[in-house]
């Protein structure tokens, strides 16, 4: 069905139950309870884990195939996003225009970047990269084009903005004065409060996760296509690959685009769910935390860049969020001269310290668990599979061991 | 005029001439050793029909085209594949994705963005890959991964993903470097095997006298980057230059 194998499908089922069940699951606990911090179903939160998993898929099919490692691809997330932002000031609120021009201005850059870029390959390439975001970076932040051309392009550091002033050419005043997709607003939100639980429905995350959905679905394809395979081919020699007729070049180009154009795509969503573009977007942390992501769920596996996104994004925020109240709450059972001590040790991990957290997990993640957290997923399996067949030796015996 | 011809090539790096002056014709359908001690240029010659490294002078045409400034897959596209001293195959893939990659460039050019298409849907591709796959014996193997392979078996490997593509001229550069005697025998029957079975013109590059000397139809030795001698395998035994060349200073 849909052209993909049995097995690419379940996945893809399975990913679209967790995308569409994801104010139900992300909000565990009732609201009320002490327990509610760690609920992440709230519209904005949501959004980003979407978003972030788009911008993983595609840098995945980058990384994961070819072993390319872009250290750029923030920029590309930030010119989506400046797309995006100047379709609303021209146009209108409505995302659709500014969505396809965020990819269309991407994959131009991601040409010109990547046509350059992969002359060279290796740690040279990521350079490379990394120069060419720093490089957009700098415009962007001192709106150098804008100044150049005397109107303000990318604002500078306060970032895009639509304005009253801004013309606007096609918003009709019975449009929505925010974005919308056809007069159906990003924030509209339906509550559902049942029995202590509140769970949120948004317009905008449901956009966002039916895109997600259909991107999703086009890397499966691209994975199990000939073109996939020759990614995968340069990613394992690309001596042979040379020597086998096949020119390398024109393949590592295509790939860089398509991820380039996949991050446009999610710097426009983010656009669109908050119409504002700032140049801290394009930071090279930025293109850091979409490796980290990437390499944490499971570089070249469909599902682990998802995974990743979303495990970083519910840290950042969940983490983020507890501070030293919060933590004394919680060990106010200890003897005092303990509570402070442990509460001492632990504040430098939580709130604005969360960094450290991840990087203690991606440490331990990347030690234990080379393959991300696909790999632990993989050793859990067979974990429970073995000890099913121990309990059963007479099934053990027939099925012999994969 | 031979399906390669090789004139006047020299190469130099830095202070030393690798190649100087090398002419050699290579017969099509015929299988030409090229042998000669360590440092002699063998490999450096072969890295200038292969695009790899561009001569300083001189001239390379195959079937009457030159391959000088070609890129590697260009030359490749015209029916010159190479196998290598250590196996080159891609190890992460599967023995199949190994012959299937290149059965897709024989089918399909240099590059095709065709990444909406499945590999799986490829019938044409998979029959042929199996074939070949039968061909040296490997179809059982088809679904392990390429790296976890004896290095006979990824000789095997690499000889099959050439051949697959069918190639009018076959570059072999050591192909039975590092292996026991039973594994070179059996890569000679292979290799007789295949000469039989097509019209195919091989050139061999080899250290190995046993190997040379059971399959070569014709023999060209190479001393410090200049060819000594070419003739019959059985006029280049025993050869007085040959013999010099191997052992220095000869005193016959």
């Amino acid at each position: 069905m849909l052209g993909i194998e049995k097995r690419d499908l379940s996945l893809l089922v399975i990913v679209a139950i967790l995308a569409f069940c994801a104010p139900f699951i992300l909000n565990p606990f009732p609201t009320g309870s002490a327990m509610a911090q760690f609920n992440a179903g709230y519209p904005d939160l949501m959004q980003r884990f979407v978003i972030f998993g788009i911008l993983a898929i595609g840098f995945n099919i980058l990384f994961g195939l070819t072993g390319y490692l872009s250290f750029g691809h923030a920029a590309f997330l930030g010119l989506g996003s400046y797309s995006a932002v100047w379709m609303f000031k021209l146009l209108g609120y409505n995302v659709l225009p500014g969505i396809v021009l965020s990819v269309v201005v991407a994959g131009l850059f991601a040409l010109l970047i990547g046509y350059i870029s992969l002359r060279r390959s290796g740690i040279y390439f990521s350079i490379l990269t990394l120069a060419f975001a720093q490089m957009t970076f700098a415009i962007a932040y001192s709106d150098l084009f804008g100044k150049m051309l005397g109107f303000s392009l990318t604002n500078g550091e306060t970032g895009l903005q639509v304005y009253t002033s801004d013309p606007q050419y096609f918003h009709s005043d019975s449009a929505p004065n925010i974005p919308h997709l056809f007069g159906q607003e990003m924030q509209s939100t339906f509550t559902w409060d049942v029995a202590g639980w509140s769970f949120d429905f948004n317009f905008g995350y449901y956009m966002c996760a039916l895109i997600m959905l259909v991107m999703f679905y086009l890397s499966i394809r691209i994975f199990r296509s000939p073109f996939g395979l020759m990614l995968m081919a340069i990613k394992t020699n690309q001596t042979r690959l040379n020597y086998t007729g096949l020119n390398s070049r024109p393949y590592t180009l295509a790939a860089f685009v398509i991820s380039g154009m996949y991050a446009g795509l999610a710097g426009g969503l983010l656009a669109s769910m908050d119409p504002l573009a700032g140049a801290e977007r394009m930071q090279w942390t930025a293109s850091g935390e979409v490796v980290l992501m990437t390499i944490l769920g499971g570089a070249g596996t469909l599902i682990g860049p998802i995974l990743g996104a979303g495990f970083i994004k519910y840290f950042e925020n969940i983490f983020s969020k507890i501070n030293e109240k919060v933590l004394h709450s919680w060990f106010d059972f200890l003897p005092e001269s303990l509570e402070y001590g442990v509460v001492w040790v632990l504040e430098h991990f939580v709130g604005s310290g969360w960094h450290l957290t991840l990087g203690l997990l991606f440490m331990l993640i990347v030690i234990f668990l080379p393959g991300g957290l696909v790999e632990g997923g993989q050793k859990l399996a067979a974990l429970f599979h073995r000890k099913k067949t121990e309990d059963t030796p007479a099934d053990g015996a027939k099925t012999p061991a994969e | 005029m031979g399906i390669l011809e090789i004139k006047n090539v020299g190469k130099r790096f830095g202070g030393l001439q690798a190649l100087n002056d090398v002419n050699l014709s290579v017969t099509e359908n015929t299988v030409h050793a090229i042998i000669g001690p360590n440092g002699a240029g063998k490999s450096t010659l072969l890295n200038c029909l292969v695009g790899k490294l561009i001569p300083d002078t001189g001239s390379v045409t195959f079937q009457g085209q030159s391959l000088l400034g070609r890129k590697p897959h260009e030359i490749n596209q015209m029916g010159v594949s190479r196998v290598f001293q250590t196996p080159e195959i891609f190890a992460d893939l599967t023995v199949m994705e190994n012959i299937m990659i290149p059965c897709f460039a024989h089918r399909d050019g240099s590059f095709k963005l065709n990444a909406l298409s499945a590999v799986r849907g490829q019938g044409d591709i998979k029959d042929q890959a199996e074939k070949i796959l039968e061909d040296v014996n490997m179809l059982e193997k088809r679904n392990m991964h390429a790296a976890s392979m004896s290095r006979g078996d990824k000789r095997r490997l690499e000889m099959a993903m050439c051949l697959v593509q069918e190639p009018k001229l076959l570059l072999l550069d050591e192909p039975t470097a590092g292996m026991a005697r039973a594994d070179t025998n059996n890569t000679i029957d292979l290799l007789k095997e295949i000469k039989e079975k097509r019209d195919i013109t091989m050139a061999i590059i080899e250290h190995d006298m046993h190997v040379v000397f059971s399959m070569a139809e014709r023999i060209t030795v190479l001393a410090q980057g200049t060819p000594l001698v070419e003739d019959t395998p059985d006029n280049i035994k025993g050869h007085p230059k040959v013999r010099e060349a191997y052992l220095g200073e000869a005193q016959v």
